[in-house]
């Protein structure tokens, strides 16, 4: 039986975050990226020898047009036992999100038509700004680490993308663009910042995939 | 604005005594790639000391050059006789330079007066210090500055006063960045310092509360920490104290306070960022303010500001039990969120820490609340993950205005239900 969970309460906000990034994994890209603007109703519900399930409504946000939402149902189930499985999400988007044809385009053009490859340091910078070129490669790194978040989290963490360290554009011979990013997530919890290194491939029109990630160690402890 | 980034990798070239009077910055754009070929060649000439602001990539692409002015005849003929375009972009780079550097003193002495401190930016620990004294100054017969104590590694710890006279009247605590990479709350602490000070006389409700009590606001609660932020690591969290035993440096302040000090909801561990420290109050930034407090002796409420997650919470974190005064802190917590939401629609999330965040043992407000101090609140000012600990500058004044209204919520009701 499903048990009604007040909105405010963590761990309902922690399935919210994880299904929000999971959205925006397969939803987002270079041109868009969504994040969670509010958790609605929350539900919990536990399944015997399987997991917890938490079923959601939730308020999504354009996140390059704040003024643009969209409501959300999702359902998060996180395995019992096993924290090596990634948690099930499961999605229904009440509308069809805005096209983001003409901005994935010009990135992708813009990239393509580079002499040497992109490379970058400290998105946003320490004062919290992103050039307006390095919009849609943060925008790639937020997207792709909905991927690194949803594989790695269980019902006791929270992550969110801190920086993008370093990102280096990796030269492909056929048409995908390919980036090599070195990021920071920070986990609630622990409120611990975990290096965490992903390669990230995108094409208009096939979507972003995370091809290898892995978590790196922590530099020389200070 | 790529002018000004070169502008400011001259002038640290400028600093060695080096001068480029007289010289000049030409774009030159190339028609067609045996052109490009010959500016290469141009820039390979090491006599000619010719420097590549933007390098010649192709034709029809512009290319811009600092020339000295010592080979400006031999350039512009070369390039004349070549028939390759370009145009003089600046006619002297040592005019402009020593112009930009009048303005830059012209910036930083204008600073000195509270009235123009961009309190849009993030500012240095310096800069924090040293504004401190201006809002001194500027409000004499309200704001004094107090030093409660030293930090691990020697730094003062200066808190601000906020008073009308009286002795030892009723006191309202605040304090921001206790954790260093938290930069939205001491940004926030400056604008709410000075509009606190500016208010009084101004607004009904700032001047009712300062007629009858004191403000006391520590805004860089973490001096170490926050120095280390500036100058090596931007998401560092903790004090900067030596652990023994270990290579890990640092506390956590937040774990740090004798409220169920050493549980699950912080780290024996002093490599975590949950780190307990070895007893409580070990640290001399968590002491300073528990010899404060306690010496005050009547001090009615405590706000503890941090970022990020947009919450309001009040005590428990160390116990789900809920506290004697949880219907009451709830009640104003929901008016308080409301009102911070009118403002521009962020929303909050209120409730005890241990419901509404996580388990947590050793908190500022649990320790507060423990010892007598009622009205007990913590923040987790903007955002919710997008940007995180690394909010735009953009978002300070944003994030000031509309927790300001919370703010006095609190400060007002502390006022109205004395104890």
């Amino acid at each position: 039986a499903a048990m009604e969970l007040p909105p405010g309460l963590s761990a309902a906000s922690r399935a919210a975050a994880l299904a929000a990034g999971y959205i925006c994994y397969r939803r987002g890209g270079p041109g868009r990226g969504l994040a969670l603007r509010a958790l609605r109703r929350a539900c919990a519900e536990d399944i015997d020898g399987v997991g917890r399930k938490y079923h959601l409504e939730l308020e999504l946000e354009d996140v390059l047009d704040k003024d643009s939402t969209v409501n959300c149902t999702a359902e998060v189930l996180y395995h019992l036992g096993n924290k090596n499985i990634a948690p099930d999400v499961q999605f229904t988007l009440e509308r069809e999100l805005k096209n983001a044809d003409e901005a994935d385009n010009v990135f992708y053009n813009r990239i393509k038509s580079l002499e040497k490859e992109l490379v970058a340091e400290n998105i946003p910078d320490n004062h919290g700004n992103v050039s307006p070129e390095m919009e849609p490669i943060h925008l790639l790194a937020w997207v792709a680490s909905g991927y690194v978040i949803w594989q790695n989290s269980t019902e006791n963490t929270k992550f969110q993308l801190a920086q993008i360290k370093h990102v280096k554009q990796v030269k492909r011979s056929d048409e995908y663009l390919e980036f090599d990013y070195k990021i920071l997530l920070h986990e609630m919890l622990t409120q611990e910042i975990i290096p965490w290194q992903m390669t990230v491939l995108w094409h208009p029109q096939h979507g972003v995939e995370v091809t290898r990630d892995s978590r790196q160690t922590k530099e020389a402890p200070e | 604005m790529r002018i000004l980034l070169l502008f400011a990798a001259l002038a640290a070239n400028a600093h060695s005594e080096q001068l480029f009077v007289g010289d000049q910055v030409l774009r030159v754009t190339a028609s067609e790639e045996e052109q490009i070929t010959l500016l290469r060649g141009l820039g390979e000439q090491a006599e000619l000391q010719v420097d590549f602001w933007r390098h010649p990539t192709r034709p029809g692409h512009p290319a811009d050059l600092r020339v000295p002015f010592h080979s400006l005849q031999a350039v512009k003929i070369f390039l004349e006789s070549n028939r390759i375009s370009y145009s003089v972009m600046i006619e002297d780079v040592q005019e402009l330079l020593d112009e930009e550097k009048k303005t830059m003193m012209k910036s930083r002495r204008m600073e000195r007066s509270t009235s123009t401190f961009d309190f849009a930016s993030y500012h240095t620990l310096d800069e924090i210090y040293n504004w401190m004294d201006t809002l001194v100054d500027d409000h004499p017969n309200l704001v004094s500055k107090i030093q409660i104590g030293q930090s691990y590694e020697n730094r003062p710890l200066y808190v601000l006063k906020f008073s009308t006279g009286g002795l030892k009247r009723p006191a309202i605590w605040l304090d921001t960045g206790i954790h260093s990479r938290e930069w939205i709350t001491q940004a926030t602490g400056i604008w709410t310092a000075n509009k606190i000070a500016t208010e009084y006389g101004r607004d009904p409700s700032v001047t009712a509360i300062l007629d009858s009590m004191d403000i006391f606001f520590e805004i860089v609660t973490n001096p170490d920490g926050f120095a280390f932020t500036h100058s090596s690591n931007r998401m560092w969290r903790k004090t900067r104290s030596i652990n023994a035993g270990s290579f890990c440096v640092g506390v956590d302040p937040n774990r740090n306070w004798d409220a169920g000090f050493g549980g699950s909801g912080s780290s024996s561990n002093p490599c975590s960022e949950t780190y307990h420290g070895p007893y409580a109050h070990s640290e001399r930034e968590v002491k300073a303010i528990v010899d404060f407090i306690r010496g005050h002796g009547n001090v009615k409420s405590v706000i503890s500001i941090h970022s990020y997650s947009q919450m309001l919470m009040f005590p428990y974190g160390y116990k789900t039990a809920p506290a004697p005064d949880h219907q009451e802190l709830n009640e104003l917590a929901k008016k308080a969120v409301s009102d911070l939401a009118a403002v521009y629609g962020t929303k909050y999330t209120y409730g005890s820490i241990v419901d509404t965040i996580y388990k947590a043992d050793g908190t500022t407000i649990d320790w507060a609340y423990d010892n007598g101090v009622k009205y007990s609140f913590t923040f987790e000012l903007r955002d919710t993950g997008r940007y995180g600990f690394l909010l735009p500058s953009t978002q300070i004044i944003p994030t000031a205005t509309e927790t300001w209204p919370a703010l006095l919520d609190i400060m007002a009701y502390v006022l109205e239900h004395p104890y």
